[in-house]
């Protein structure tokens, strides 16, 4: 999780807004790149966490799901 | 057929369709009222939630903000996505693990105070009432100008309907109604800019096409990008150029600071947080925050698309015009005040950054006084400055230069000669915006008046059938105030949405972070936290804004830092203070612990199911 958080503030805070006058410099298409971090690429990047965050998340949770479910198991379903 | 006649039957069909939602979907009990019975999908809690964030400023203003601003446009556009990262990945599960019903209900049990729950429900009510009051008077201005009534009886129309499916469906009445507002908000969004992204550029994603070259005939010449176009027209006219970062009073750290505050604030704001209370378990929590902010990136990523293309046919469509060239939705916005010419004699209209501006606005004046300035700057010309008054000196004197900026959405399918229907149309989508947003803020603060104040703390006896009266005797009382607000908005409403962010992310996140990551802030250092955030960003805010304070630079930033910036600072200071008083004061006691674990425990086992199913008697 603290890898995404760093994620989310390197598009958002970085490329958005810290190293915008840099990254204007080059351009890609019609856009000047810092200019399009700010209005369209931290908004993709936000999206795109989220998403990773569900389904790492929710992989973990069933994993921990068999995990209790086992031990349930093991000790005869006293839990 | 005319737009006003389009808009009547969009909006027609649009308030009977929420109606009948709400008579479909009316509950009997404080679970299904608060909650709308956590029985709602992922998906559609997505897009309830996306038309429960996306208000009027969001449909109406925003792009124009983007269009007038630039570069630094940007971030509210990051500030309002960037919110929902740490929405989702810090707050949403763990919240609704919790079970309970409202944000100051979660704060008062975890740090086992009913003066933080206090606390935490006055700032709820204050954040909820700043915003209803500007939704309102959004649905008063697309009455005015659309369907040609007064923004008073707009209001009371607006009040009205949401009075209806509020009170009577409670939260699932009102989810159910966003959805349906999600979806008219954003075709109503989507197919204008997809319309104007084909005319300007030939591509029919608006997105790629802000990036793209302008078709021949637009432009007059071949391969010119439109981001290139206008910066070189913007330059021309004095204004600074589209794309540039860091202009005027936005240097990097003001943008860093509002971005920051911004997004914090969009964590911590209670309308949004109740949202994810309403479905069925954690993994569907998730699962709606991914999904709420895909909904909300797709008006989120039009926008500034739209921004763009609003800027080039404002100049493009203005600026060296002659009086009868001048386009008919000019006139048709002038009677509204929100954009005005007044020439300066030559008979061409004159767009620029200079003193040779002609075009302003008259927001807030009564059409008398509009009528006024303009016949007696008529007087002017005419006389050739021996009577009347000039119009200009009388706009630079308030310092209103340029076409008002809500007005940017509203009327750039109009400027690009799109049908009447899609026209009307977009004010059926303003509309649905501001409705949707206003009775989920309704919600929140009838939550916390009836749950929060009376059922917790004045009479805890309460039943089930006296909690849901009081409930919706709350929502209708609100529902009053906030239209009240919105026939008399208070000259600061503008201002006041920075200080609901500001105090958001001053007194809600960190609260709620510490109250789900540690286990060692008790009672004491919270509600000091919430006190000293509040308190400094209220301070500078009300100082800088009413009082005329000078921003503080802190002897390292260039400018000062704007009040809309400061709730970052305010959360800083809070964090600091919580965590540094809980070295000194005690731990929390046993039950706030064990709420911590079962928060942060995945499973459905452990104490939270007992305490759900104690809520629900």
């Amino acid at each position: 999780m603290l890898i995404l958080l760093a994620f989310w503030a390197l598009a958002g805070l970085g490329c958005g807004i810290l190293f915008a006058d840099t990254l204007n410099e080059i351009n890609v298409g019609g856009f000047p790149l810092g200019f399009w971090f700010a209005q369209q690429g931290s908004i993709i990047v936000f999206v795109v966490l989220i998403l990773v965050f569900c389904l790492v998340m929710n992989r973990r949770d069933l994993k921990h799901h068999e995990k209790i479910e086992d031990e349930k198991n093991q000790s005869g379903g006293d839990i | 057929m005319s737009v006003t006649l389009w808009t009547w039957i969009f909006v027609g069909l649009s308030f009977s369709l929420y109606l009948f939602i709400a008579w479909r979907s009316r509950v009997r009990d404080t679970k299904g009222f608060y909650v709308a019975g956590r029985g709602v999908p992922a998906h559609a809690n997505g897009m309830a939630t996306a038309a429960d964030w996306m208000s009027a400023a969001s449909f109406i203003s925003m792009a124009g903000l983007i269009s007038t601003m630039g570069y630094s446009g940007g971030v509210y556009l990051m500030g309002w996505t960037g919110g929902y990262v740490l929405l989702a990945l810090l707050l949403a599960p763990y919240l609704r693990k919790s079970g309970r019903y409202t944000v100051p209900d979660f704060v008062g049990d975890r740090y086992e105070s009913n003066i933080v729950r206090v606390i935490a429900v006055v700032c709820a009510i204050f954040v909820s009432f700043t915003y209803v009051a500007g939704q309102m008077r959004g649905v008063g201005v697309v009455f005015a100008r659309f369907l040609e009534r007064d923004v008073n009886e707009g209001v009371i129309i607006g009040m009205l309907i949401v009075f209806v499916y509020a009170t009577l469906g409670g939260m699932k009445g009102i989810t159910w109604t966003q959805v349906a507002q999600y979806w008219v908000l954003i075709t109503a969004f989507l197919i204008p800019a997809i319309a104007i992204s084909i005319k300007l550029t030939g591509t029919p994603v608006p997105q790629i096409g802000l990036g793209s070259t302008l078709k021949e005939s637009v432009a007059g010449e071949k391969g010119v990008y439109l981001l290139d176009k206008l910066n070189q027209i913007q330059t021309d006219l004095g204004f600074s150029s589209y794309t540039d970062t860091f202009v005027g009073g936005w240097d990097k750290a003001n943008v860093f600071f509002v971005a920051l505050a911004l997004m914090v604030g969009t964590a911590g704001l209670p309308h949004v947080i109740v949202r994810f209370y309403t479905v069925r378990n954690i993994k569907a929590a998730r699962w709606s925050a991914f999904w709420a902010l895909l909904f909300i990136s797709l008006l989120y990523l039009t926008a500034p698309a739209m921004a763009g293309f609003a800027r080039y046919y404002m100049i493009d469509s203005l600026n060296g015009k002659t009086e009868n060239e001048i386009p008919q939705w000019f006139e048709s916005w002038q009677e509204t005040g929100l954009v005005m010419w007044f020439d300066d004699g030559d008979g061409v209209v004159r767009y620029s950054a200079g003193a040779d501006n002609e075009i302003f606005n008259i927001k807030g004046a009564s059409p008398a006084e509009i009528r006024e300035i303009i016949a007696s700057h008529a007087t002017w010309k005419a006389t050739n400055g021996a009577e009347g008054i000039d119009g200009r000196l009388l706009m630079r004197d308030r310092g209103i230069a340029g076409p008002d900026r809500d007005i940017i959405v509203l009327a750039t399918p109009e400027m690009a000669g799109l049908a009447d229907w899609i026209i009307a149309f977009v004010a059926a989508g303003g509309l649905a915006a501001a409705l949707s947003t206003a009775s989920g803020l309704l919600l929140v603060i009838s939550s916390s008046v009836a749950h929060d104040l009376y059922a917790k703390i004045v009479n805890p006896d309460a039943d089930e059938k006296k909690k849901l009266l009081v409930g919706r005797a709350t929502i209708g009382v609100s529902v009053v105030i906030a239209g009240i607000f919105g026939i008399y908005p208070p000259g600061f409403v503008g201002q006041v949405v920075a200080f609901a962010f500001g105090l958001a992310a001053a007194s809600f996140f960190p609260v709620l972070v510490l109250g789900i990551f540690s286990k060692r802030v008790g009672t004491v250092p919270a509600a000091a936290g919430m006190v000293v955030g509040i308190g400094f960003t209220g301070f500078y805010i009300i100082a800088s804004v009413y009082a005329g304070m000078k921003p503080w630079t802190f002897g390292i930033f260039d400018h000062g830092i704007k009040p809309q910036g400061i709730g970052s600072i305010g959360m800083l200071l809070n964090f600091i203070v919580t965590l540094g008083l809980s070295r000194i004061c005690s731990p929390p006691g046993q039950a706030a612990l064990e709420l911590i674990d079962s928060v942060r425990e995945p499973e459905g086992v452990g104490p939270v199911i007992d305490i759900e199913e104690a809520m629900d008697h």
